[in-house]
Formats: structure tokens, C-alpha cells, sequence
């Protein structure tokens, strides 16, 4: 059904036609529109979800890790420092081979403390073994969640997946969302039927020590699930299109205008809308502009940005992230596609933008369209003030 | 794709952690037991079996020779003996 | 116990280790129909080494300071279930793992009324590291990182407060217990479980390890804890004391002098008397003292 709604509204929506048994959350900033969402639901009775209210992130994410352990689906949410005060437990999900799925309402890290849009908090998360995927905006936002179940839950991949989407832009934002019909959701994503799980009936123990003996192979069978399930995300999205009546390709990447272009932009989340609009202003003035969206940020699609890119000349990386001390964190998996290939483009250049919630605006992708020249430049900052750069300490 | 992840506890054997004793073990008496069990209860192993009186034992497979159901027994009715000393319940 | 385990022989625990004990009668005691999440410590470590498991429940362990929030959600995903009245909960851990690092888990659980059993195994250090002084190491107790030396007569505090702490939650139960003293402990683990609600046990848990004394005298030292007053057994029932193991006060040296532990304070009669005025406070406190 169509709905006019804020971004958080609809994602309480979808995530109460999934019915996880046990949600738990701790208020943060831009996530908190969520999780009242879904307390409002729980206290109605129109969604009968345990609904736990924890003293702090590190609990939420043990609260779901144990409600996931015992056999139920899951649902928790939260953003920024929040991610990082449950990292500890984010690593020790995926490492047990728990299907939670999070909603990371993307936005900065501090210090200095922000509240804004960026994707630095859920980036710095890339090595945890959660699946990362990001949307563009509040239709593929609803639209991810059933995917991230679907997928968590699959007995091939029995991971977590995150949902990325870019705090206040997207949760914030009113659009007009379909969401998808009880019916049609029970038809796509079944009950959850769980592998293992504590049961006094069948008692089994869970979290064991591993030492050097037996601790490769299980950090190796997540490597590996990751990898495959690159295809099981496009088997995913082609079943979830049948149903819904949705045109998702994949669920890797998204290609606009890459076949003959000269200049391309990587970038992920919702900035992607804002560079389609410029390539299409250059593409009316005859310039060949693209725009490739990387959706799956873990696993990272390789060998679909290699066959989107390879005759690409020019390609630009827009980072919402910084890597402090090294290439832009997108960047650097950009680069790696074409190390050592025949094809690819002759220069790869990485821009930051848009940390803190500062505005990414027309002029700003085309300032990264005028620097994509044939020198190449790594995160290189747009739309910063120089004047805010001469403060001295010291001597 | 699944590595090391849960364990069935009907399909663990345990380490054999007879092998720690180095210098005593356990040796029920079997006189002047009234079963009262705190010698059961006391292993921290739970590697002392038994119900009935004077019918008490020691699984050697994992005690550790830590002595407490000797100490705890009322009856002084278990003895630390020698590891090298022969004993039936060996 | 002895038919159908629920503690399986075989873990790597220490000889004579009090938390193997405690852990042992805290489940039998509890019964086949209990879950249990684990915090990391040594509990964990020589349980659970895979792919070996002394337990013969669901056990599961995720962190070192959150078993309270995991068995949160273990209660929760059981409520949902339709479950929980059929199956006990137990989240449990070491001192360290309890009142220091997970104490904000611990708090939160039994703020929200969680029907979980929380049990404590106190060996007062982090015995899995290598005895490093915890928040409930007792005052002027030699650690490795609160050594006694010239300038310095053990940890400088007394022990953290936990089981009060506990209580100030208004939670239906909170007792202390010693391994010392297992019937007691069994009595004290089947009553807490049959009440609704959140509820906590304190176990004194000798490791002579870390304490420093034979394998063979962990009834000395855990009794003589208890004794002297410095280890008070006592059980509150809705915030009432309801009751308490009454002592013939034995000198608190009679305690001291059997462990490695306190021995740099076995000639300094100055810290003696201090450690004396902590068992005659618990004494007069808990009115432990038994009249002839």
C-alpha cells in the first residue's frame, strides 16, 4: 500500500509485518523514530514482539543476540556511537552464526560529536561479518528489511545483515513507500526455522572456546558463506521482484549510465540520487557522466564493479567516510578490482564529502566531475573551509 | 558454510583429567559410610559415584586428587592414599 | 545428580576448584529444564573448551560482561514463545565479570524484572588472567596487580558491595552462599528459582590458585571465611532480611593465615585489626553473632 511517510515510519511498518519476537533497542539519534515506532505497535497489541528496553547499546545487541540464540527472529536498530558501544557484540553475532538484522541509521562518529549523516559508523564495522547493504532511499530502505531477513535467515548464510541508511536524509525524510502487503511478505519471508538453538529439549552449547586448533576454520566459513552468498543476493532480489513487482537487477550494484561513459561517480546510500541528477544535466549537455551504486558494501561485489567500470576511462569514488591514515574506505575496494586486471579505468581518483552532515549538493558532484582529470588524486576533500584550518596550539 | 560452532554434550567425551594426579587419590574405606553423600556433592569434577552405603566410588578416568571428598566425608571414611600404593579401585 | 549429569566430569578446572563445585550444584540444583548464559572467565574456559562441553543443558556464552543482557533475551525470546514457565533461566559469571565489567548488564536485567536467576561465582580476582585485583577483592588482599610490597599492604578498598547493590533493585531475592556450605547453596538455588522475578546469588568460590593455599583446604578456608564474619551467608526476601548463618566469631587471622593471599599481613597486627573491624561490622550488621 502506498503511503506518504516519514522514512523511520515506514521501516517500523515493515519491520512489524516481519514480526520479529524479540526487538530491543536504546534511544540514539537519528534511530529513535524507529524504535518508538515499534514501541507504539507493541504497547497497541497490533504487533505482539517482546519489546526490551535496555540500559545501553551493548545490551541491545546481547538482548538480540540471546532472544536469536533461543530461536526467534530478531530486530534491533541504532547509529553511530550507539554501533560502536555494541561492536564488541556485533563481531560475537556474525562469529556465532546468528541471523539479527539491524537497521544502522547512518550518521557521523565523534569526536567532534555529531548527529548528522555520514557513513563512517557502519563502515568501520566492514571486517565484523555482517552483511552491509545500502539503500537510496525509503523504498529500498522497507524493501532491504524483508531482503535482510530473507537472507540472514537462509540455511545456506546464517549471518547478520545490517541495514544502511543515511540518518535524518532517509529516516527522516517523507516519500511516498510502498509498503509491502501482509500476505505478500508472509508468501516471501516464512516463519524462521532455526538450525540450532538453545533448548533444554535438545541441550547443546553455544560461544565455545576455539583454540588455535579449530578458530581458522570457523572465521574461514564466514569468509567463504560471504563470498557465495554474492549470488545469493541477486536469487534473492529476482524471488523478491516476483512478488513485489519490484525491477531490483541485484542487489550488488546499481548501474546508471556506465555503458559508454567517460566519467563515472562510485559513491553508495542516498548521495547516489544526487549524482544521478547531475549525470543526467551533463548527459542533456552531450558530456558521458555515469553513476555506479555500490548496494552490498560486505560482501563487496568485485567482479561486478570490474565488468560495470573495466571501459570506464575516468572513475571518481565519492566517500562519505575517511579511513584516517590511509585511501577512502570505498576507494580502496574500487582500486582492488582492477589490481592486476587487462581492463580498467586509467585513473581512479577518491573524494571525501558530506562528513558531519554537511550538505552534498549539485555543485559539490559537479566540483568531483571538474577534479576527475587525468591526474590522479586520493581523498581529496570537497566542499571544505579553509579558513576553519588555521587554528595553531602550542609554540 | 559452517566451521567449529556448537557442541552436542552427549557426544563430548571430556578430558581425561585422571592423568593430573600426581602424588594421591581417593580410597573409600567402605566401613563406616551412612551415605550421606557430601562426598558427592563436594567433587568438583562429579566424578564420584554411588547410592547406597559402602558402595561409593571414584571414576580415576577424572579425579584430580584434590582430596576434598576425603576431607568433607564425616566418617573419615575415604582415604588419601599413594598414587604408587596398590589399591582394589584402582 | 550422579545418573544424568547436567556437569559432566572432564572440564579442566583446577583440583579443588570452589567455582567447579558452586557451578556443579548451582545446576544440579536448578534441573534439567534451565538455560544458562555463561560470561567469559574461567568458568567458561574449562567448560567449554570446543569441542568438548561439561554441560549438559543449553549453555551459551557470548562475552565477558553480558550474560545478564543475553539471558534478557533468552527470557524474552521464551516469553514469546509461550516458554518461560517451563524453563528456568540462570545467567551467571565471576565476580569480576559480575560487579566490575558487566555490573551496567546486571543493573539493567534486574531493573526490568527479568524472571532470571543471576549467580555470581565470587573467587574475589580475576583468577583467568592471573589474579588481578577485581572490585570485589577483599581489602589488603596481594594480587598481581595489587602486590604487597614496602609501600603498599595489599588492595587498598574493601569488597564492592554487590549483593546490597543487587538489592537496592527491589528484586524478590538476593542471599549469599559459599561452596563451603553446599546444601545451603542447594537449598538456596532451588528457592530462587522458584520465585518470579529477577534474583541473585553470591557463591564464595575458593581457588587456590589465586589464594594461595592447598587443593585439598577448600572447606578450611571457605568455612573459616564464614566464621570469622568476613564472608556473611544471609538470604533477603523482598528486601527483608530473612536469614542468616549465625557464627561463633572465630579472630579473623584464624581466616588469614591459611592463604598465600593474606600472608604479608600475618606480622602487621595494624591491617589485621582493620580487616577485624570489617568482620566485626558484617557481624554486628547481619547480628551474625550466635548467643551461647
Amino acid at each position: 500500500m502506498k503511503e506518504f511517510v516519514e522514512g523511520s515510519h515506514a521501516i517500523a511498518e515493515i519491520i512489524k509485518a516481519a514480526s520479529p519476537g524479540v526487538i530491543s533497542a536504546y534511544p540514539i539519534t537519528p534511530q529513535t523514530h524507529i524504535v518508538e515506532g515499534l514501541a507504539q505497535m507493541v504497547a497497541s497489541g497490533e504487533l505482539k514482539s517482546q519489546f526490551v528496553n535496555v540500559e545501553s547499546e551493548h545490551s541491545a545487541a546481547s538482548v538480540v543476540l540471546g532472544g536469536s540464540a533461543t530461536g526467534v527472529r530478531v530486530y534491533t536498530a541504532t547509529s553511530s556511537q550507539g554501533l560502536f558501544y555494541m561492536q564488541e557484540v556485533v563481531f560475537n553475532i556474525a562469529g556465532m552464526r546468528l541471523p539479527v538484522v539491524m537497521t544502522c541509521a547512518n550518521r557521523a562518529i565523534s569526536a567532534p560529536i555529531n548527529i548528522w549523516n555520514d557513513q563512517q559508523d557502519s563502515i568501520s564495522l566492514r571486517d565484523s561479518g555482517w552483511f552491509q547493504i545500502y539503500a537510496e532511499d525509503n523504498q529500498e530502505a522497507v524493501d532491504f528489511h524483508l531482503i535482510a531477513y530473507r537472507l540472514a535467515e537462509d540455511k545456506r548464510v546464517m549471518l547478520p545483515v545490517m541495514v544502511c541508511m543515511d540518518g535524518f536524509i532517509l529516516t527522516h525524510g517523507m516519500e511516498t513507500v510502498d509498503i509491502p502487503e501482509q500476505d505478500k511478505v508472509n508468501e516471501f519471508l516464512p516463519n524462521y526455522k532455526p538450525l540450532y538453538k538453545l533448548d533444554p529439549a535438545h541441550p547443546i552449547s553455544m560461544g565455545l572456546l576455539a583454540d588455535p586448533d579449530y578458530y581458522m576454520e570457523a572465521r574461514f566459513a564466514i569468509q567463504e558463506t560471504m563470498n557465495e552468498s554474492i549470488g545469493y543476493l541477486s536469487e534473492i532480489s529476482r524471488e523478491f521482484n516476483g512478488v513485489f513487482g519490484r525491477d531490483y537487477k541485484d542487489l550488488l550494484v546499481e548501474e546508471y549510465h556506465t555503458k559508454d561513459a567517460e566519467k563515472v561517480i562510485v559513491a553508495m546510500g542516498s548521495v547516489c540520487g544526487t549524482i544521478k541528477e547531475v549525470v543526467d544535466e551533463q548527459r542533456a549537455k552531450g558530456k558521458k557522466a555515469g553513476c555506479l551504486r555500490i548496494i552490498s558494501y560486505r560482501p563487496f561485489p568485485y567482479a561486478r564493479v570490474y565488468e560495470a567500470l573495466k571501459d570506464v576511462p575516468r572513475v571518481a569514488v565519492l566517500d562519505k567516510a575517511v579511513s584516517l591514515g590511509a585511501y577512502a574506505p570505498v576507494a580502496v575496494e574500487i582500486k582492488a578490482a582492477f589490481y592486476g586486471k587487462k581492463k580498467g579505468p586509467k585513473v581512479i581518483s577518491s573524494f571525501v564529502a558530506g562528513l558531519g552532515g554537511r550538505d552534498i549538493t549539485l555543485e559539490s558532484i559537479d566540483e568531483v566531475f571538474r577534479r576527475l582529470t587525468a591526474k590522479e588524486v586520493n581523498s581529496d576533500f570537497i566542499d571544505l573551509k579553509p579558513e576553519l584550518l588555521k587554528e595553531e596550539y602550542g609554540e | 558454510m559452517f566451521g567449529p560452532l556448537t557442541v552436542n554434550p552427549l557426544k563430548s567425551k571430556g578430558s581425561k583429567t585422571g592423568s593430573w594426579r600426581t602424588l594421591l587419590r581417593p580410597h573409600y574405606l567402605h566401613k563406616n559410610c551412612i551415605a550421606c553423600r557430601m562426598c558427592l556433592m563436594i567433587c568438583p569434577e562429579g566424578c564420584v559415584h554411588g547410592k547406597e552405603k559402602n558402595a561409593f566410588w571414584t571414576d580415576y578416568i577424572f579425579c584430580k586428587g584434590c582430596g576434598l571428598c576425603a576431607d568433607i566425608c564425616p566418617k573419615k571414611d575415604i582415604a588419601m592414599i599413594s598414587e604408587e600404593s596398590k589399591g582394589e579401585d584402582k | 545428580m550422579e545418573n544424568n549429569p547436567l556437569f559432566k566430569s572432564g572440564h579442566t578446572a583446577c583440583a579443588g576448584c570452589g567455582q567447579a563445585i558452586a557451578a556443579r550444584l548451582v545446576i544440579e540444583a536448578a534441573g534439567a529444564n534451565t538455560i544458562i548464559a555463561n560470561n567469559t572467565g574461567c568458568l567458561e574456559v574449562f567448560t567449554t573448551k570446543y569441542p568438548e562441553t561439561a554441560w549438559g543443558v543449553p549453555w551459551i556464552h557470548s562475552l565477558f560482561e553480558n550474560s545478564a543482557a543475553v539471558a534478557s533475551g533468552i527470557e524474552a525470546a521464551l516469553v514469546y514463545l509461550g516458554k518461560k514457565d517451563s524453563i528456568n533461566v540462570i545467567a551467571q559469571g565471576g565476580d569480576g565479570s559480575t560487579g566490575d565489567i558487566g555490573l551496567q548488564a546486571l543493573s539493567g536485567m534486574l531493573e526490568r524484572g527479568h524472571d532470571i536467576l543471576y549467580v555470581c561465582y565470587d573467587n574475589e580476582a580475576y583468577m583467568n588472567t592471573g589474579v588481578q585485583r577485581s572490585g570485589l577483592t577483599p581489602f589488603d588482599t596481594n594480587t598481581t596487580t595489587s602486590p604487597a610490597a614496602a609501600h603498599s599492604s595489599g588492595n587498598i578498598r574493601p569488597k564492592k558491595p554487590v549483593p546490597e547493590i543487587c538489592l537496592a533493585h527491589g528484586i524478590p531475592y538476593v542471599a549469599t552462599a559459599s561452596a563451603g556450605f553446599p546444601q545451603d547453596l542447594t537449598r538456596k538455588v532451588k528457592k530462587a528459582i522458584s520465585i518470579k522475578g529477577p534474583k541473585y546469588i553470591q557463591v564464595h568460590v575458593p581457588c587456590p590458585l589465586g589464594w594461595r593455599h592447598e587443593p585439598n583446604q577448600m572447606l578450611p578456608v571457605a568455612k573459616a571465611a564464614v566464621e570469622t564474619g568476613l564472608y556473611p551467608l544471609f538470604e533477603y526476601e523482598n528486601g527483608l532480611l530473612a536469614g542468616r548463618k549465625q557464627i561463633v566469631p572465630k579472630p579473623v587471622e584464624e581466616y588469614l593465615k591459611i592463604q598465600g593471599r593474606f600472608k604479608h599481613l600475618l606480622n602487621n597486627p595494624e591491617e589485621i585489626k582493620k580487616i577485624q573491624a570489617i568482620a566485626d561490622n558484617n557481624i554486628k550488621k547481619y547480628n551474625l553473632k550466635l548467643e551461647a
